[in-house]
């Protein structure tokens, strides 16, 4: 576990969430979680499939933890509570999903990484992508210690390396090899349609993947 | 297990009517495709399946678009093997509707018929019918809410903002039971499994990738919610897909490209970057992939009916472009091995 980081907020409760949610209390952080709307609606989803993390609103998920992990539909994200992310760490898990997001061309195109848009909405915040090119089942299945032979990579973009550290002391933390690729804007090679996007290998496969990727404009 | 507990495990079969290859292999038709199945379910039928599902799908990969048609057709072929949807797409569709559809395949089948409700991860079916991707909660909320009412088979009165209202409207065919089996099926959404406890339907979970171990505090919440709303929790079942042949490593070979191909084309629509064997691989070995022979295969199953406790599982199965004959030799296998060896294995001590 991160020695700075002690509480993780997440914001969505669906599939993604639930899982980093569960590897993060695994690695012994404290971990808030939030739904849309009244945390009594997922009082008790949370006690039974995360017990040990504690449901608020997204506000107060918000301003009590250290860092912040976003996994609510991408296409929602000016639901975010901007204010109380104000001067956070904030991690985007979230994906452009045209089926669940519809038409967004804000949040697509080859020459656009959707956690820009999300950090053009953020202005307060420090946001850095991670975790989102893995399937939320690979996240689940595929965590191993620090030096396992085997250990699956998660890729990292941010703008200052302050932030991508932290960021990748957690990703370590929770089960998998850091990999930081670059600033935010090198985060479209992360995003569907990207380098990785789906990818399940270790590091090293996840960096050649990565150089070897030409953006088709 | 007791042989008691064995015996009220239920094995099914599963398909979105993928369309196969023949022997030179070139596709199937779309009506090619959908006479397979029928094919298909008759044999399982012949085998003692329990129940056959074929979920909806409006692209040109799959044929089956309309399930509970396809299942009236094998109703009139077949005796025993229950007819079930996987899912029905109801956020899209009208309840009343399905209600009437389905309790006049009820009424063909001599009561074999079976509703699994859904969400369903695709969604080409909401553009078709005129709904919107952003009423796609309140749709399901709605018209779930809806259809537990019908089931009643009495004059229901309702009120929602995605469908006109009803006053006493009493809806036909009624059904000899009067109950329409009906199931929810869930993907692993946790608002999902609450949403099947909070009107009492049993679970169908669909576990396409990782272990299934995964689910257990799922069938967990499904339970304690039951208690919660005052449901009945019943027994849960499970989907995953597979693929059985002679040996593990036919049918891995066989599987392989047609899962492959499955995969690729529908992870470009998605952006995913193309499946590598090694993953496949892996999904066979620890995940959800019960693709083998017939002892790994039954081994497998045994193993996710242990872990999870469920009292159904059903096969995924032809997913791809996978040659009519061996779609049709797996269910023999299935049937008349398989099935067997997995019952015998979970009596072992």
């Amino acid at each position: 576990m991160s020695n700075t980081i002690k509480k993780i907020g997440i914001i969505g409760a669906g599939k993604v969430s639930i899982v980093l949610a569960q590897l993060a209390i695994k690695a012994g952080y404290n971990v808030l979680i939030s739904g849309s709307g009244d945390p009594q609606k997922i009082a008790l989803t949370i006690s039974v499939l995360v017990p040990g993390a504690k449901a608020l609103t997204s506000a107060e998920v918000a301003k009590r933890s250290d860092v912040i992990i976003l996994a609510i539909p991408l296409g929602r994200y000016k639901e975010l509570p901007k204010e109380e992310l104000s001067g956070k760490l904030v991690i985007d898990a979230m994906n452009y999903w045209w089926e669940i997001d519809g038409d967004r061309p804000d949040l697509t195109g080859s020459d656009i990484s959707s956690s820009e848009a999300v950090q053009g909405f953020l202005t307060g915040s420090r946001v850095v992508k991670a975790f989102n090119h893995v399937g939320y089942h690979d996240l689940h299945n595929e965590t191993r210690p620090e030096g396992a032979p085997d250990r699956k990579g998660v890729a990292i973009a941010g703008d200052t390396s302050d932030d991508t550290k932290i960021v990748a002391e957690i990703v370590n933390a929770l089960g998998f090899d850091p990999l930081v690729i670059g600033n935010l804007a090198e985060g479209r090679k992360l995003q569907p349609g990207g380098a990785v996007f789906g990818a399940h290998v270790n590091a090293e496969t996840l960096k050649q993947m990565i150089d070897n990727f030409v953006i088709i404009e | 297990m007791t042989d008691e507990e064995i015996k009220k495990i239920q094995f099914g079969l599963d398909s979105f009517g993928d369309i196969p290859v023949d022997e030179n292999g070139k596709l199937f038709t779309h009506p090619e495709a959908i006479r397979q199945v029928v094919k298909e379910a008759v044999l399982a039928d012949k085998l003692g399946i329990d129940v056959i599902a074929l979920g909806e799908h409006h692209r040109p990969d799959f044929s089956i678009s309309s399930p509970e048609t396809v299942l009236a057709g094998i109703a009139t072929v077949t005796k025993d093997i229950k007819l079930a949807s996987g899912v029905t797409v109801l956020s899209s569709d009208d309840p009343v509707r399905v209600f009437e559809r389905f309790s006049t395949l009820d009424a063909l089948s001599n009561g074999r018929a079976q509703v699994i409700l859904g969400r369903g991860s695709f969604t080409e079916s909401f553009p078709l019918f005129g709904y919107e991707m952003t009423d796609y909660e309140t749709l399901f909320e709605e018209k779930i809410e809806l259809f537990s009412k019908l089931l009643k088979e009495e004059p229901v009165t309702w009120e929602g903002t995605m469908r006109a209202p009803l006053v006493d409207a009493d809806v036909f065919p009624k059904t000899e039971s009067g109950h329409l089996q009906t199931m929810v099926g869930v993907g692993g959404s946790p608002q999902s499994v609450v949403r099947a406890a909070h009107y009492g339907f049993p679970l169908m979970l669909a576990i396409i990738g990782g272990s299934p171990d995964r689910f257990v505090p799922y069938i967990d919440l499904y339970k304690r919610a039951a208690k919660e709303f005052g449901t009945e929790a019943h027994p849960v079942g499970m989907h995953s897909p597979g693929f059985i042949a002679d040996t593990d490593k036919e049918a891995r070979d066989i599987a392989w490209p047609a899962h492959k191909a499955n995969f690729d084309r529908i992870g470009k629509t998605r952006g995913w970057t193309p499946m590598k064997r090694d993953h496949f691989i892996d999904e066979v070995e620890h995940g959800s992939l019960y693709i083998g022979s017939v002892e790994t295969v039954a081994q497998k199953i045994a193993k996710a009916i242990k872990t999870l406790k469920v009292e159904r599982f059903d096969l995924v199965y032809g997913g791809g472009p996978m040659a009519a004959s061996a779609r049709l030799k797996m269910v023999q296998l299935y049937g008349e091995k398989v099935i067997p060896r997995v019952r015998e294995i979970l009596a072992e001590k």
